[in-house]
C-alpha cells in the first residue's frame, strides 16, 4: 500500500515537470506568435526595435547574442580544453582533488557576482586601456568565456577520462611521446564529449542574462568593434519586461520564443553529436 | 491513495492562500517611486508595530495594470495616466524632477535643451564640441518604456529621438552607478537620487535645486501618484494618509522631492 502511494506520488511529480515544461511552451508562443504574424517576419528580422512606436526588429540583438557567444567560446574553449587535458592527462591526483572541486565552485557563484567584478575590474580596465565606453562585446565576452569553464572543463574532463587506458598504452608503446597521444588520440577519441561540452557551454552562454545586462553596455546598434557597446536577446528581455505593456510585451514574448527556438536547435545538434560517436 | 493525492494537492492550493492572507498592504508600480515609498513605509511599520507593508517595483505600467488586476493594494505611477488607463482614483503625493548627470569631475556645468538633445542624438560625440576636455561623449539612457526614459522623452527630447548608440540600464541606481564611474558619461536620473558621486549640471542656466522645483522655474518635473481601485479604507486608508502627513511629507522631501502640500497650483 505504502510503496503504491509513494510510486504514485512521484509519478505525479514527475509529470507535474514534463507538464510544467509544456504549459511554459505553450504560454511563450501563445504570447509570441500572434505578434509575429501580425507584423511580418520582414519586420521583426529588421534591425529597428522601438516598441513603443511600432518597430519590433530583432535583427541586431540576433546578432549581439551571437557576438557575445562566439566571443565567450574564444575565451572559454581553449582555456577549457586545456585545463580539462591537464586535469586528465598532466596532473597528479592530489592536483586533480583540489582543482576539480575549485573549478566547479565556480559554476555555484551567481552571475551578479561576476557581473559585479566585471563593472568594478574589467569595464574600467578596458575603457582605459583599449578606449570605448568598456561596456563592450569584449568585456562580456572573458566574463561570460569565464562562467562557461566549469561547463566546458567538466564534461570535457569527463569524456578525457572514459578513454580506456589500453589506448594510452598502445599509443606509448609505439613510441609517441605524451604530447602526441594527447593531440592524436584523445582528442579524437573523446571528441564528441568534448563537442557537446562545448555546445552545452554555448547553451549557457546565449541564455545567460544578469551578467550581460550590467556590463555589455546594452546599446541597440549593431557594433563596429569588440570595444562597442552590445544588446543580446535575453538582456532586452529582462531590460524591458517590467514596464512593457500591449505590443511590446507580446514583442517580448516572441524574442523568448525565437531563443527557445534556438536553444532547441542547440541541444538537438548537441544530442546528434553525443549520438553518433 | 487518490484520496492522498487529492489531500495534497488540496494542500498545495492552500499554501498560497495563507501566505497571501498574511501580506498587509501590497503597493507596486513605479521605480522611481518604488525607494521613496519604502522610507516612508519603514517609517510607518516602526510607528505602527504589527502592520506589513509590502513595496515592489515593476514599472509605473505593471503598477497600474495591478491595481486594475487587484494584485496590489496601492498602485504607484510617475507619470499621468493615459486615456485608457482612466478609472483609479489619484492621489499626487510628490513632484520630481529629472536632472541630467555628468561625472563629477567633468568641467561642463550647463547645458542647453538643444545640446542635450544632440547628445542624446549623437549629433555631438565629442566633449569638445561643448566646451569640455577632447574625450567622447559615453550617453546613458534608460530602456523603452521606463517612466524616466518617457519623462525624458516629453520633456527634453521633443521631436528628436534617442540614438541607439546610447548605453542602455533599466535603472535610477545602474545610470548613477555609471556616470559615477565614467568621466565620459552623461545620464539623467530623478533629481533626488543624485549624489556626491556626480554632477547635476544646469539646464538653460536653471539649476535643479529644490527652490527651483517648486517654484516651476525648473520646468522638467514629473508627478509621483499612488493609484487606488476604489476609496481607500482601513489599513490603506491609514497608510495613505500617513504618506500625505506632515511625517510622511517630510521624509519624501529630505530626499530631494517636493511635496504635494507645497505645490500651489495643481
Amino acid at each position: 500500500m505504502k510503496d503504491k502511494i509513494a510510486e504514485k506520488l512521484f509519478l505525479f511529480i514527475a509529470f507535474s515537470a514534463i507538464l510544467s515544461l509544456l504549459l511554459i511552451t505553450f504560454f511563450i508562443f501563445q504570447q509570441g506568435i500572434p505578434l509575429i504574424t501580425k507584423i511580418g517576419l520582414g519586420n521583426f528580422f529588421s534591425t529597428t526595435w522601438s516598441p513603443t512606436k511600432g518597430q519590433f526588429g530583432i535583427l541586431s540583438m540576433i546578432i549581439g547574442s551571437l557576438m557575445v557567444t562566439t566571443g565567450a567560446l574564444v575565451v572559454g574553449v581553449p582555456f577549457g580544453l586545456a585545463c580539462a587535458i591537464f586535469l586528465a592527462e598532466f596532473s597528479s591526483k592530489a592536483v586533480q582533488n583540489t582543482l576539480k572541486p575549485i573549478l566547479e565552485l565556480l559554476a555555484g557563484i551567481p552571475s551578479v557576482v561576476y557581473g559585479f567584478i566585471g563593472i568594478v575590474i574589467l569595464v574600467p580596465f578596458i575603457r582605459q586601456n583599449f578606449g570605448g565606453p568598456g561596456f563592450s562585446v569584449l568585456a562580456a565576452s572573458i566574463i561570460l568565456g569565464i562562467m562557461i569553464l566549469p561547463t566546458i572543463v567538466s564534461i570535457s574532463y569527463d569524456s578525457l577520462l572514459s578513454v580506456p587506458n589500453t589506448y594510452r598504452e598502445g599509443s606509448y608503446a609505439v613510441g609517441a611521446t605524451k604530447w602526441q597521444t594527447v593531440t592524436m588520440l584523445l582528442l579524437p577519441a573523446a571528441r564528441s564529449g568534448i563537442v557537446a561540452g562545448i555546445i552545452l557551454g554555448m547553451g549557457r552562454a546565449i541564455g545567460e542574462t544578469m551578467a550581460v545586462i550590467m556590463i555589455a553596455g546594452n546599446a541597440l546598434k549593431i557594433p563596429g568593434s569588440i570595444l562597442d557597446s552590445v544588446r543580446t536577446l535575453t538582456s532586452t528581455i529582462a531590460l524591458e519586461l517590467g514596464y512593457a505593456a500591449g505590443d511590446h510585451r507580446a514583442a517580448l514574448f516572441a524574442c523568448g520564443a525565437f531563443l527557445f527556438f534556438i536553444i532547441i536547435i542547440l541541444n538537438i545538434i548537441a544530442i546528434r553529436v553525443t549520438g553518433r560517436k | 491513495m487518490r484520496q492522498a493525492l487529492l489531500l495534497s494537492s488540496i494542500l498545495f492550493l492552500l499554501i498560497p492562500a495563507c501566505i497571501r492572507r498574511e501580506g498587509g498592504i501590497i503597493i507596486a508600480g513605479s521605480t522611481s517611486v518604488q525607494p521613496f515609498i519604502e522610507k516612508v513605509a519603514e517609517q510607518y511599520m516602526e510607528e505602527h508595530p504589527g502592520s506589513v507593508i509590502n513595496v515592489q517595483g515593476g514599472g509605473s505600467t505593471a503598477g497600474i495594470q495591478a491595481t486594475f488586476n487587484k494584485t496590489c493594494n496601492i498602485g504607484a505611477s510617475s507619470r499621468d495616466l493615459k486615456v485608457s488607463e482612466k478609472g483609479l482614483q489619484i492621489i499626487l503625493i510628490a513632484v520630481d524632477g529629472i536632472a541630467v548627470i555628468v561625472h563629477r569631475d567633468n568641467i561642463i556645468d550647463d547645458l542647453t535643451v538643444e545640446q542635450i538633445q544632440k547628445i542624446f542624438s549623437t549629433e555631438i560625440s565629442n566633449w569638445q564640441e561643448l566646451g569640455g576636455v577632447d574625450t567622447e561623449i559615453i550617453p546613458v539612457t534608460r530602456e523603452e518604456g521606463s517612466g524616466t526614459r518617457g519623462s525624458f522623452e516629453k520633456m527634453i527630447m521633443g521631436d528628436k529621438t534617442i540614438s541607439d548608440a546610447c548605453l542602455v540600464q533599466d535603472s535610477n541606481g545602474a545610470v548613477r552607478e555609471i556616470i559615477a564611474t565614467t568621466p565620459q558619461g552623461i545620464g539623467y536620473i530623478s533629481v533626488g537620487l543624485v549624489d556626491e558621486r556626480e554632477k547635476a549640471v544646469s539646464i538653460n542656466g536653471i539649476e535643479p535645486n529644490l527652490s527651483n522645483l517648486i517654484t516651476c522655474t525648473y520646468e522638467f518635473s514629473r508627478p509621483f501618484l499612488l493609484l487606488l481601485r476604489e476609496s481607500p479604507t482601513g489599513e490603506v486608508k491609514k497608510f495613505i494618509d500617513y504618506v500625505l502627513s506632515e511625517k510622511g511629507q517630510d521624509i519624501l522631501k529630505k530626499d530631494g522631492l517636493i511635496p504635494a502640500t507645497e505645490i500651489q497650483s495643481d
